[in-house]
């Protein structure tokens, strides 16, 4: 926690020298603004000319393997927030997920957990905080990491001391594999940011209102969860239609909600009606 | 992280419009789900399909946009959900204007997001609205990397079939969120200022297309 502790009167501090603006829903918006168009700037100058180059001299199923291989760390990330929340459910899931893409899949650089029907499932710390009744605070645009609450920027903060990229060592590795990371990241939202740069009219708005309703989605779906969660019916493999052609787990059974079940210890319950 | 917005509202905009359009004709006979599935795999199909659609040359796309998905959506309703409270004091040339300028804006959207599609997969949820509701909504997940990302769909029946009346893209409505920025565009610089904005951006992305 101790990131969080540092953190806390620095945005106390902030917060009341933002009580002279208008928008309640956005006290440090002055702060804000400053720090967008600084994370901006940092990105046109730096970020995107390097995923540039990146993406120009690095061939496709090389750049494949690198946002699996991370997402393989995302996904031990994800599990234990899952866990930390109470949900067995998703956490068995993804260590599933994990297991079979570390094992079968080259140290994660193939994602075959998800042609066998095994999806990501993205989870953070700032999320395990509002699962446990911790409020978002004002909207805060961090250094480098953009959007945020004084919560999630807390949650960031004990990814980056407790993560799965914190445990690898040598230290100068750790920070070696964010910066790749980050540099793979941004060059597989190349094309994305070109359009947002193009549709937004007032770019620090959008991605306000943009984050503040995704994050409020997330932390609803996680409160609305029973605080030991071993899992509901998944709507995706009892409606979806291309399990019937055949993932990589239907070879084990005859019927694609059977296949399903081979993944997902709760589709008895689908089984039925079909 | 940094780029997470970056994400969400690319992907956002990608799968709005993989799912987006509808076959006019089959519009009177197919339930909402049945309409929005049928259609979502069509376009994904035809992106598939058409190397001039998929490299993303100009013409065709906006041909594509306004073929495909313009004739099932609800402009007028999007726009007068998105300017809110706003609406009742303009007049109805401010209004018939906001609706052009802000549906050229949505087009040259699905047009950049027709460039994203690659090889999503769109799976339907349980569909649990009464049979005899008029305004429903329809939920879907678009399979992008492995990871299912939330894409609902309101619809409304009109004397014209059922219109798409707003999108939700990850827990963010599109109506919802442009009413945020319309709100404060319009608190510092009136309606009228809106439409100049509005209009400046098209003509920006009119130039950039050619």
């Amino acid at each position: 926690m101790k990131p969080m502790a540092r953190f806390i009167p620095l945005l106390a501090l902030a917060a009341l020298g933002g009580c002279a603006t208008h928008n309640p829903q956005d006290p440090l918006e002055p702060y804000n603004r400053a720090m967008f168009t600084i994370n901006d700037k940092v990105d046109k100058a730096v970020l995107k000319p390097v995923a540039t180059g990146y993406k120009a001299v690095t061939p496709t199923p090389i750049r494949h393997g690198v946002t699996n291989f991370f997402g393989n760390f995302g996904d031990v990330w994800s599990m234990t927030n899952d866990f930390l929340q109470g949900n067995v459910h998703d956490g068995l899931s993804t260590f599933m997920r994990v297991g079979v893409n570390s094992v079968f899949g080259l140290f994660g650089t193939l994602d075959i957990a998800t042609e066998m029907g095994i999806y990501k499932h993205p989870n953070d710390f700032g999320l395990t905080l509002a699962r446990w009744g911790v409020g978002s605070g004002p909207y805060v645009v961090l250094p480098f990491y953009g959007p945020s609450t004084v919560r999630d920027a807390a949650g960031t903060g004990v990814f980056l001391a407790y993560g799965p990229t914190a445990q690898i060592s040598p230290p100068s590795a750790s920070y070696g594999a964010l910066a790749l990371n980050l540099v793979n990241t941004r060059a597989n939202l190349l094309s994305a940011s070109n359009l947002f740069d193009q549709i937004a009219l007032d770019p620090y708005v959008f991605t306000r209102s943009a984050y503040e309703q995704r994050r409020k989605s997330q932390v609803e779906e996680v409160r609305d969860r029973p605080i030991i969660d071993l899992g509901e019916p998944n709507p995706l493999a009892k409606y979806s239609y291309d399990d019937a052609n055949g993932g990589l787990m239907s070879f084990a059974s005859p019927t694609p909600t059977a296949a399903a079940s081979a993944v997902n210890s709760d589709a008895k319950t689908n089984a039925p009606s079909h | 992280m940094l780029r997470r917005h970056f994400m969400a509202l690319s992907l956002s905009s990608a799968v709005m419009l993989a799912g987006v359009p509808v076959l006019a004709q089959a519009a009177d006979t197919l339930s909402p789900p049945q309409l929005i599935e049928t259609m979502s795999n069509e376009i994904i199909r035809d992106v598939q399909q058409d190397p001039k659609l998929r490299s993303g040359n100009p013409e065709v796309v906006m041909q594509f946009v306004e073929q495909k998905i313009l004739p099932n959506v609800d402009f007028q309703k999007i726009t007068q959900s998105a300017v809110g409270r706003y609406w009742r004091e303009a007049t109805p040339a401010q209004r018939t204007a906001l609706e052009q300028q802000f549906k050229q804006l949505l087009v040259y959207t699905y047009a950049g997001a027709v460039k994203q599609i690659k090889d999503q997969k769109v799976k339907m949820l349980p569909y649990r609205e009464p049979a005899n509701a008029q305004d429903v909504t329809v939920r879907t997940r678009v399979i992008n990397n492995g990871e299912p990302l939330q894409l609902d769909y309101r619809l409304e029946n009109t004397q014209a079939g059922w219109k798409i009346t707003d999108v939700n893209v990850m827990g963010i409505w599109l109506v919802d969120n442009y009413r945020s920025v319309f709100a404060q565009e319009i608190g510092q610089k009136g309606i009228d200022g809106l439409i100049a904005t509005l209009k400046e951006k098209n003509q920006n992305l009119a130039q950039a297309k050619g």
